[in-house]
């Protein structure tokens, strides 16, 4: 059952990837625990890591790659 | 010493009202992106209004403070929190030695400001405590806040002004979607009429790009140019001019296509024509702009900017007497 969420702490653009030619941090059904990088948010020019504060496997992505995003919006659903 | 930064947020930097004077040479005028909020927490706990305080954007930091105080957080709703509990935007609070102050998700707005009872205590730079970041200039060692950082703060004045409130029809935030006033500017000739329409007419969205040196707008149709030789000495784009003065709040449309609002830490000047320039009361406002956020761009004639600063210069009035 899903019942944890990974927010943006940030507004800006999501990525899954590092970098283009590089494959997404995670993919649903990997394992996460505390302090995992699972994206980045551009804003202002600079990249900033999206970090997992909680461990549990990825359900699903709430939003795709390159999608806009807002603060504290939803970004991954965890399971336990 | 008055706090110590535990995490410093995403671009924590010091700012007052700015650093006038020196544009002409290359500096920019720096300072709070929402000045009129700025103002309203240095107020709300009896500093003066040019007062240093903190700029956070998107992300609050973490401060212990190391001695007592009283603080206000304004502009953004970014709420801020004193040893984890809530405390209310725009309202002065005081927060003891020991006491962290730390600060939830963004809701709305951008930009926060942190105004702390006698101001924050960096040199002085060419008049102003503001940060010039990409010149290394002013704000705390030059540079935006890091862990670890110890700040100092000034003396305060007077006893504690906690429970201070600006009432909520004061607490100036953009509209969704933000209606940004425009005059037209001098170059406003060189677009077609098509292009003056449509400037006007789209809504346009905040790229991510967007920082304290200029806000850039998207996804609008792109602006044409009517067409003409070059003068001698400018670029071979159509939206290039021989190189000019760029006002603070001037629209440049580099290639036509994305426009950029000029804000504090502008570059002085360049080879870009500027179709119009954003008036000054709304430039407040784009500092509270949040990527991918909405903005329709609105003419108006000079006496309208001016009617419109009155008014926002007649609320702060209101705020000044609160007691």
């Amino acid at each position: 059952m899903s019942n944890q969420q990974i927010v943006s702490p940030l507004p800006g653009i999501f990525y899954r990837r590092p970098a283009p030619d590089q494959p997404p941090f995670k993919e649903v059904g990997d394992a996460v625990s505390v302090g995992n990088v699972i994206g980045l948010i551009e804003v202002m020019k600079s990249f900033h890591e999206v970090k997992s504060d909680r461990a549990g496997t990825i359900a699903q992505f709430l939003v795709d790659n390159e999608d806009a995003v807002m603060a504290g919006q939803p970004l991954v659903d965890l399971n336990d | 010493m008055g706090i110590r930064v535990i995490s410093p947020g995403l671009a924590t930097s010091v700012q007052d009202l700015g650093r006038p004077g020196y544009y002409h040479l290359g500096i920019p005028i720096s300072g709070g992106m929402d000045r009129y909020a700025l103002r309203c927490a240095n107020l709300l706990v009896g500093n003066a209004e040019n007062a240093a305080v903190l700029e956070a954007v998107f992300l609050g930091p973490e401060i212990e403070f190391t001695r007592n105080a009283t603080v206000s957080v304004t502009g953004a709703n970014l709420p801020p929190k004193v040893d984890g509990d809530i405390r209310e935007g725009w309202t002065s609070f005081d927060i003891k030695k020991g006491q962290v102050l730390s600060f939830e998700y963004l809701q709305a707005g951008a930009r926060a400001y942190i105004a702390i009872s006698g101001g924050i205590d960096v040199p002085v730079v060419l008049g102003s405590r503001s940060l010039y970041g990409l010149g290394a200039l002013g704000g705390f060692n030059g540079r935006t806040l890091q862990a670890g950082d110890e700040i100092g703060i000034g003396e305060k004045s007077g006893n504690s002004l906690a429970a201070r409130s600006v009432p909520a029809t004061l607490r100036r935030m953009p509209g969704s979607p933000a209606e940004l006033r425009v005059i037209s500017g001098i170059y406003w000739h060189r677009i077609t009429e098509e292009a003056k329409a449509n400037f006007f007419e789209d809504t346009w969205r905040v790229a991510s790009e967007a920082d304290r040196i200029g806000y850039r707008f998207q996804k609008g149709r792109p602006l044409s140019f009517i067409d003409r030789k070059q003068p001698f000495g400018a670029g071979s784009d159509p939206s290039n001019i021989v190189d000019s003065c760029y006002p603070y709040g001037s629209i440049q449309v580099p290639g036509g296509t994305e426009p950029i609002v000029l804000h504090r830490d502008a570059v002085s000047g360049g080879g870009y024509c500027m179709i119009g320039t954003v008036i000054s009361a709304d430039m407040d406002y784009i500092g509270q702009l949040q990527p991918n956020m909405e903005v329709n761009f609105v003419e108006v004639d000079l006496d309208t900017a001016l009617a419109v600063r009155h008014e926002r210069n007649s609320g702060l009035q209101q705020v000044r007497e609160i007691e």
